[in-house]
């Protein structure tokens, strides 16, 4: 039998799937008293995003360990080896949709010991999802969260005041807790918080608004997720195109066919635009962007796409192409933040590999500047142990220049990561300052 | 002008990428080939990444020899289009060899045979990346599984020590005899991939769509009547409208009451559905924990 065909419907079909569904990443911490898998749970449900076999399993377990309820947190529940010893090891990413976003979450513990998780699943995130216990206020591990948002530079941060069913929905205990947070959060370099009273078990301004919140005249959650403006999270200005791969057809109709094959870091590329290559500095024009579906007027970020150029130079993989007038720094001194993730601490002096957008080197840690305390935001000059989880402030020299941005303006051109040359595990990420 | 990419489109570049990042980091990469609609829209998106050269990957298709028939015509007939090398690795062949032991009984399966299979495979062409068409929405272990995914010399997976993935920048250094599982479709939902393959036009099986076929009940699941498995007394055959949600071994692929015979329907159905689409999978229902424990042995 052949297959279908489709095109009978199309436009009617077309019609149907929304061409304006933009794709939203949030990353939540938070541990498990903080409600975040039942907040979770309940984005999950009332978005109608769980099927009635998942329903079922959960309710059949909760009613064998007797809870009252279901427990729409047990939707979040992992790995066999997690569920032993009751706790999250690893990012969990979850998917739901409403009309207006396609959303993922990534999902992690929020314990000071997967730091890395956190900084993990923040590296990818337009907005941070940060629970408080309304009961508690402000913890230390609130104040991780929040510097680890900044760190990542998450370009949206909501503040989600949680079990306000438990402080009788106090408008004082919101304001307080608000007032607390702003007053840290100011030392950090985060661009745009939201404050919401939530109860994630009752539902009250998750998904519904609230009556028992008539003081809060804000958004809800999911409002605020399916409405926050994220057209400007990818840096427009700056043209960057990493060179990732190079198509070389070897077919008769595509005899000089060079295909630089990449995604767009950052800035927008336009046919016949005047462009600079790197390493080699070269100039050149744009002959044409192609994609499969044929050649396209201009091309920005995040798109994969192929470019030709007029002339026939020396570019390959770990390439850059670039405009002549604004070109990326050119360095092999790098100064940069570095989040720690192997249970080896960092040796200094140590040589490890560099992995920066499509380039691979290799580097030595030259200086030490300071370890950061992430609770305090203290700066340890003295400390040059860095172990797992710990956030220093490092001086890296690379075996060759990599072509790179402040981690502030690019976070593709700006971030890399270091791998142990003996075991090739990834040991530690960087945010290049 | 607004510069903003819909779900679909941003999707498409992350997966493009990733591909692109496996030719480019790897010296054999092979992409796995089940004839599911996940591996279908693997193979469009590798069409798209390389054009106008040829995917530079090797098609494999571990084969339990319990196809519906129209996969198998289905996959000869996408290679030749594509002019693709394709290998079949055949759980019979390792049956007839001794390589492993069928299973007996009523709900006897093929699919764990598989892993046995696809590391030999693997081992024999030495490939030293296998992409797989899985998805994280899929199955709670799937939910922690990385876009590039590291195998030891056994190709077993360990969840509690994978390697931190951050920004767009893919790890793949190894040892040698090592190899990775690679993931590009990673972020995409059961309706994403509908709604892109309706978008772009592909040509699917004839199984994902609303046909007439003989079929029994087990276990409130449907399943296809086949000579390849064996009915209790009480399991009456008769004949209804079903589709495929998922496409797999015969034995363990429930097939679902429907009457979605287009695009369209199969997208409202997908849309509106309330059964994840592995409910009909009997393989996974096998315990709690089944498909992390077989992804632990080097299962996909």
């Amino acid at each position: 039998m052949k297959g279908q065909a489709v095109s009978d419907s199309k436009n009617q079909l077309m019609d149907n799937i929304d061409q304006s569904t933009e794709l939203l990443r949030f990353t939540t911490a938070g541990s498990v008293d903080d409600g975040k898998s039942t907040l979770i749970g309940r984005l999950l449900y009332d978005s109608k995003s769980i099927f009635e076999d998942q329903y079922e399993a959960i309710k059949a377990t909760s009613e064998r360990r007797g809870e009252e309820g279901v427990n729409l947190a047990l939707l979040t529940d992992g790995l066999k080896a997690e569920r032993e010893q009751g706790i999250t090891i690893d990012v969990a990413y979850r998917y739901f949709a409403t009309p207006k976003r396609k959303f993922i979450i990534a999902d992690t513990p929020g314990h000071i010991e997967y730091t890395r998780n956190m900084v993990t699943g923040a590296s990818t995130a337009n907005v941070a999802l940060i629970l408080i216990d309304a009961r508690n206020g402000i913890v230390e591990q609130t104040r991780r969260h929040a510097f680890i948002s900044s760190l990542l530079q998450i370009p949206h941060l909501v503040v989600c005041i949680n079990k306000m069913d438990l402080v009788d929905y106090s408008e004082d205990v919101y304001n307080s807790i608000k007032e607390e947070f702003s007053q840290f959060s100011s030392k950090l370099d985060v661009k745009d918080v939201h404050f919401i009273p939530i109860s994630a078990l009752m539902g009250d301004n998750v998904v519904d608004r609230s009556d028992k919140t008539p003081w809060y005249d804000g958004t809800t959650l999911m409002y605020y997720l399916e409405n926050v403006h994220i057209g400007s999270d990818h840096n427009f200005i700056d043209c960057r195109f990493p060179v990732q791969h190079v198509i070389r057809p070897y077919k008769d109709e595509f005899h000089d066919y060079r295909g630089y094959a990449g995604r767009i870091a950052g800035g927008i590329f336009k046919k016949g635009d005047e462009v600079m290559i790197l390493p080699s500095g070269f100039t050149t024009k744009i002959a044409k962007i192609e994609t499969y579906d044929g050649e396209i007027a201009e091309a920005y970020p995040p798109m994969s796409v192929t470019m030709l150029l007029e002339d026939d130079l020396d570019l390959s993989r770990g390439g850059m192409i670039v405009r002549e007038n604004n070109v990326p720094d050119i360095e092999q001194d790098i100064e940069a933040m570095i989040c720690w993730f192997s249970d080896k601490p960092l040796t200094p002096r140590g040589k490890y590999g560099i992995l920066h957008t499509s380039q691979d080197a290799r580097c030595i840690v030259k200086e030490i500047r300071y370890k950061l305390n992430i609770n305090t935001l203290h700066r340890d000059e003295e400390d040059e142990s860095i172990n797992m989880n710990d956030i220093a402030r490092v001086v890296l020299r690379t075996t060759k220049p990599l072509f790179t941005d402040a981690y502030r303006k690019n976070r593709i051109t700006g971030s890399f990561v270091l791998v142990d040359e003996a075991t090739n595990n990834t040991v530690g990420a960087g945010m290049i300052i | 002008m607004n510069y903003q990419l819909n779900h679909l489109r941003e999707l498409e570049a992350e997966s493009i990428y990733v591909l692109r990042e496996v030719a480019a980091q790897f010296e054999k990469p092979v992409l796995m080939f089940s004839g599911g609609k996940d591996s279908i829209l693997m193979v469009h998106l590798a069409m798209k990444a390389f054009h106008p050269a040829k995917i530079p990957f090797t098609l494999l298709h571990v084969d339990t020899g319990h196809n519906f028939d129209e996969t198998i015509a289905y996959r000869d007939n996408l290679v030749a289009k594509l002019g693709a090398k394709l290998v079949v690795g055949s759980v019979q062949e390792a049956i007839d060899s001794g390589m492993v032991r069928e299973e007996k009984g009523f709900n006897a399966s093929r699919n764990g045979l598989q892993t046995a299979v696809l590391l030999n495979e693997l081992e024999k062409g030495k490939y030293d990346a296998a992409m797989g068409g899985a998805r994280r929405d899929e199955e709670k272990a799937r939910a922690k599984e990385r876009f590039f995914s590291h195998r030891d010399e056994f190709g077993q997976w360990d969840p509690k020590n994978q390697r931190p993935e951050l920004w767009n920048i893919f790890n793949g250094k190894k040892q040698f005899g090592e190899h990775f599982r690679i993931f590009p479709i990673s972020n995409w939902t059961e309706l994403d991939v509908w709604q892109y393959l309706a978008m772009e036009e592909v040509e699917l099986p004839s199984l994902y769509f609303a046909h007439k076929r003989k079929v029994f009940k087990r276990d409130g699941t449907l399943l296809a009547d086949s000579p390849v498995i064996q009915k209790r007394p009480t399991e009456e055959v008769f004949e209804t409208m079903v589709r495929c949600r998922t496409i797999g071994d015969i034995t363990c692929t429930g097939v679902w009451e429907s009457d979605a015979d287009n695009l369209e329907k199969i997208i409202q159905e997908v849309s509106t559905t309330r059964m994840t689409e592995r409910g009909g999978r009997t393989d996974d229902k096998r315990s709690e924990t089944s498909m992390e424990d077989r992804k632990k042995k080097g299962y996909f």
